[in-house]
Order: structure tokens, then C-alpha cells, then sequence
């Protein structure tokens, strides 16, 4: 697999270019412009961004005002922040009323690395996942992200686009359909499935085939919307295949694994595991050595993939 | 118009929906009533109760959402509604929510209610204006107490950064809050030079003086926002409510309707 560029470099280059053939998006961000990327954006229309300074509450406030008035704003900041700090605003001043508000939130997970546990979201999918309105979208490559980002445009509603700090192992193709809440099957298998999302979907491939060298066939599916989470898939393989195993960079507590588990509960097949981050705050690391820590390596899901299937 | 006539129909209505309701916020309604009454008489333009989303209005987001009964009683007697509809505040099915609903009421610009967020909110529109090159503005009611949230301050420094000469604060300053008066619970200092100091411009003015509050909003602008400081009384117009923060969220009894009614002419 080649690697592509940073995730939060590919959302900015799929902004500028939203920006060319959409008149209506407007880009905010809260002093993190070189971080978050939008000012790839910002560099190609000063005059359609605009910063709030570190103060996202308001940011997302007023990312309401601009929706109230027919703009599609994109507001980016830290996921931690974006999520967390203004977990209320996000709630009721664009949530509530279902305003047409894009947040698309970087820095997310482990991949942070170096700045440690303040910084690193393990919470957000959770959080934007509770929200009545919201959808919440987990790309896991630069082609899937550039989709997401016109995609989110299309939905009528507020829309999380989950955007990495790194790179991520290209695993998709230009051609494929990108529909949101609809997971996409990127290798058949019959033994076991791995659902997963973001930077866990190239590490889930490499399990696939770590299993495949022990002779259990492994399915990859790659779940880019945790909500609306893709219920006829997940019940599809649930009477297909021995085993299903989530991965995902987060908690183990509301994101991927419990949006399956929800799904799974109260019908019987395949037995079921997740791969995250089992209920800790992260630490300050290299984001690869991050991974290993946290055990959301391609070897953790094929072990527990084995483990399952051979119980 | 007889602004003395209206303002006391809006407080007779208000006290209705509250006692039917058997919940609400009746001191903080009854003290922004005229502030209200001048905006949508006397200040608010293109406000069309055939076409609540006209583009080109004057936006008005009551922030300090609870005090929304003042808010209902006018869009009914504008017609952005029936007046029977008031009857229902508050219960299951109705369109008139504890806090306002834009998607559920005509005429409600913003969801608000929580603290702070329509101000915030409002400066977005205002900037939203500004970007679209639109002349509407943006009125907004804030409380005194809503003023202890930090976000109201990030708002207002936003908004003298950007020059929103077409956004105007109204601030319901009675003085008064749930668990007492201002300056016990959280003082708010001289919260025009708060302002001030933030980069708008501010007036002090009786916020139960209608002709006061209309030449307040329709000055002309020095290219800076501007913060009304509206002096009221909270619980105005029922004298036990009156100054009694008490009365902020609490149910009235019959007795309490029964009187309230008599001094209102109900």
C-alpha cells in the first residue's frame, strides 16, 4: 500500500477546491489555521474565512449565524476541542435546530502524538454520536477524504468529519462510490469480518492478511460513517462469518464497537470483539509507537480476530 | 400606536400562559417587555408574518431565551401565529417550546436558551451580513445574569474585531438572577465599561421607556456594536413580582393568578 499525504492536508486541498465550485462555503477556524489545514483554504480566499481566535465556543456559535444566514460554514479546530470544549454549543446552537454546519475537527485519536493526553481525542466520536441530527464521518485516506468533504455538503444537517493529524496508507480507489452510511467492502472473506474506520482501516487490511497466512479467511470492511451506522451491513455479516472485530482509533467506549454492538445486540451469529482504546487518556509518544501502546496495531486485531474465531 | 395599552395586553398574556402553563419565567418576561414591544413596533424591519424567513429582515434573537412568553405574545398579535396557540406553551405538540424552537415557531430567528449561545449566535449573523454584504441587522436581548457566561464575551470580542456596526445588544439589566441580585451571586462591575472596553459603544437607558429604547437602536451607528443598557425591573408590571427575584421561575398559584390578574385588568 502507498502512503498518502496527511489527512488534515487532504482537507484542506478538498476545501479550496469545494470553495471553487461552491460559492456558499465559508471556512472558520480558532487560531489553528496551519494545523488544521484550512488555511490551504484561506490562502486561496481570504475573504471566505475567517478566525475566532482560541475560542471555539463562539466559533461554533457563530458557525450557527452564518448556516442561519444560507452559508455552508466548515468550522475547524482540534477535535478535542471542537468536540469537548464546545461539546454544548455544538449541541444546541447547530445540532438542535439541524443547521447546515460542517465540523470538521482534526488532531484526532492517538496520532497527535508528541502533545499527549490534553490533546488527544479518544472521546469525540462518541460525543458527536449522541447528538440528535448529527452525522459522523471517519475517513480513512486522502481519496476518502476529499469525497467526505463534498459529501458533507450534500448532507442536509450537521455533519463531524473526523481528520487525522497524519498520514494514512491509500486503501481506496477514485472510482468507488462514497455514500454516507453505507460501509464499503475493500476485501471478501468468510471466516471473520474486521469493521473499521479512519487510520485502523489500512492496519485491519494488514490483519486480514496476517490471517489469511494462518488460514482464516478475513473480510475488510470499511465503516466511514458511524452515524448513521450501516445496520444491513453489520447484520449481513453477522450471519455470515464466525467473528467480527471493530477497530478503531478511540475509546472502545461509544465509537465504532459500541455503534456494532448496538446493532448486534439481540441477534444472534457472529461472536464479536473491538479493537480501541480500552477506557484510558493517551500519553505523549510518537503517534506509531502511540498505536503500539494502545495495542490498535494490525497484529492486536488479528489476534483477536483469531481468538474469537478459534474459541 | 398606544404602546402603554399593548405593553399591558403582552403582560396580561404573558401572566395567562404562565399560570396555564404552571411553569415559565414570569419576572424575567414581564421586565423585557417594552424592550421587545419597541423592537418589533417600532424598530424591526421587513418583518413580514407572511413570510417569516424574508431575507432582508432585521433579525431579532431573544438570548436570554427564557423570558420567550414576552416574544409569543407579540408574534401572535403580529399574526405569525394564532393567539389560541398561546394556550398551549409548553405542553406536549405545541410549537411555542419552553426556550425557542426556530423550526417549530414562525417568526423565531435562533434556538435559544442556553446562556450566552444567542449572543454568540447573533454575532455570526451579523458577520454572516456583512460577508453577504446585506444591510439587515441584528438585534439581540441578553440578560444581566447571562452575562456571567464567558461566552458573551468571546462574542463581543469577535464582534469589535470585525466591525459589526449592524449587530446591537439589548441588555435586560434588572439586576436580578435565580439565587438573588447580581451583585451577590456574580458581580458584573460596570458592565458598560466592560463593553467599552471590549470596543463597542454603549447607552444607558429606562428599558420600560419605549421611545427610549427605539432612539437607542435607530442612532446612528459610530461603526461599532452597540450595547443598550436597558435599566428594568424584573417582575414589572405585578408589583409583588416586582424586584422579587423569586418570581424568576416560579409557578404561580391561583391566588397568586387571581391577583395578578386583578392588577392587570385580566
Amino acid at each position: 500500500m502507498k502512503m498518502g499525504k496527511s489527512m488534515r492536508v487532504a482537507y484542506g486541498e478538498a476545501l479550496r477546491d469545494l470553495g471553487a465550485v461552491n460559492d456558499k462555503i465559508v471556512v472558520l477556524d480558532a487560531d489553528l489555521a496551519g494545523a488544521t489545514q484550512t488555511c490551504i483554504f484561506r490562502d486561496a480566499y481570504p475573504d471566505r474565512f475567517y478566525d475566532f481566535g482560541i475560542a471555539e465556543a463562539n466559533m461554533m456559535c457563530e458557525a450557527a449565524g452564518f448556516a442561519h444566514s444560507g452559508y455552508i460554514p466548515f468550522a475547524s479546530t482540534f477535535a478535542i476541542f471542537g468536540a469537548g470544549r464546545a461539546f454544548e454549543m455544538v449541541r444546541n446552537a447547530i445540532c438542535y435546530p439541524k443547521l447546515n454546519v460542517k465540523l470538521a475537527l482534526s488532531h484526532s485519536g492517538v496520532c497527535v502524538g508528541e502533545d499527549g493526553g490534553s490533546h488527544q481525542s479518544v472521546e469525540d466520536i462518541s460525543l458527536m454520536r449522541s447528538v440528535p441530527n448529527m452525522t459522523v464521518i471517519v475517513p480513512c485516506d486522502e481519496i476518502e477524504m476529499r469525497k467526505a468533504v463534498f459529501a458533507a455538503v450534500d448532507v442536509d444537517g450537521p455533519v463531524y468529519l473526523r481528520v487525522a493529524r497524519t498520514a494514512s496508507e491509500i486503501v481506496t480507489e477514485e472510482n468507488t462510490p462514497f455514500v454516507p452510511g453505507k460501509a464499503i467492502t475493500l476485501k471478501e472473506g468468510s471466516d471473520v469480518a474486521l469493521f473499521a474506520c479512519g487510520l485502523m482501516v489500512p492496519r485491519a487490511l494488514q490483519a486480514a492478511k496476517l490471517l489469511e497466512e494462518e488460514g482464516i479467511s478475513a473480510a475488510v470492511v470499511n465503516f466511514h460513517t458511524i452515524k448513521p451506522i450501516d445496520e444491513e451491513a453489520i447484520l449481513a455479516w453477522n450471519s455470515r462469518v464466525k467473528a467480527i472485530v471493530t477497530a478503531e482509533e478511540h475509546s472502545i467506549i461509544g465509537g465504532l464497537g459500541s455503534a456494532v454492538a448496538e446493532v448486534l445486540a439481540g441477534n444472534p451469529g457472529a461472536r464479536f470483539g473491538r479493537i480501541g482504546i480500552n477506557d484510558v487518556f493517551g500519553i505523549s509518544g510518537k503517534p506509531e509507537d502511540l498505536f503500539r501502546y494502545f495495542g490498535l496495531t494490525a497484529e492486536n486485531i488479528a489476534d483477536k480476530a483469531k481468538a474469537l474465531y478459534s474459541h | 400606536m398606544d404602546y402603554e395599552k399593548k405593553a399591558l395586553q403582552i403582560r396580561q398574556d404573558v401572566v395567562r400562559m404562565l399560570y396555564r402553563a404552571q411553569s415559565g419565567h414570569p419576572g424575567s418576561s414581564l421586565s423585557c417587555v417594552e424592550i421587545v414591544e419597541a423592537l418589533y413596533y417600532n424598530v424591526l424591519r421587513n418583518i413580514d408574518p407572511d413570510n417569516p424567513k424574508r431575507p432582508d429582515r432585521d433579525r431579532f434573537v431573544m438570548s436570554k431565551g427564557h423570558g420567550c412568553p414576552t416574544q409569543y405574545a407579540i408574534l401572535a398579535d403580529l399574526g405569525f401565529f394564532p393567539r389560541e396557540d398561546l394556550e398551549d406553551f409548553r405542553q406536549v405538540g405545541s410549537h411555542l417550546q419552553g426556550h425557542p424552537d426556530c423550526n417549530k415557531t414562525p417568526g423565531i430567528d435562533c434556538n435559544v436558551g442556553s446562556l450566552g449561545q444567542g449572543a454568540s449566535v447573533s454575532a455570526g449573523m451579523a458577520l454572516a451580513a456583512k460577508h453577504a454584504g446585506a444591510d439587515y441587522k441584528v438585534y439581540c436581548l441578553i440578560g444581566d445574569g447571562e452575562s456571567q457566561e464567558g461566552i458573551v464575551w468571546e462574542a463581543a470580542m469577535s464582534a469589535a474585531h470585525y466591525k459589526l456596526d449592524n449587530l446591537i445588544f439589548l441588555l435586560d439589566h434588572n439586576g436580578l438572577q435565580i439565587d438573588g441580585a447580581n451583585d451577590k451571586v456574580m458581580s458584573l462591575g460596570d458592565i458598560c465599561a466592560k463593553f467599552e472596553a471590549f470596543g463597542w459603544e454603549t447607552v444607558t437607558i429606562d428599558g420600560h421607556d419605549i421611545q427610549a429604547v427605539t432612539n437607542a437602536c435607530l442612532a446612528p451607528s459610530s461603526g461599532k456594536p452597540r450595547m443598550i443598557n436597558c435599566l428594568t425591573v424584573k417582575g414589572k408590571g405585578v408589583s409583588f413580582m416586582e424586584n422579587n427575584f423569586g418570581w424568576h421561575g416560579k409557578v404561580m398559584s391561583e391566588a397568586d393568578y387571581s391577583a395578578a390578574a386583578k392588577e392587570l385588568g385580566i
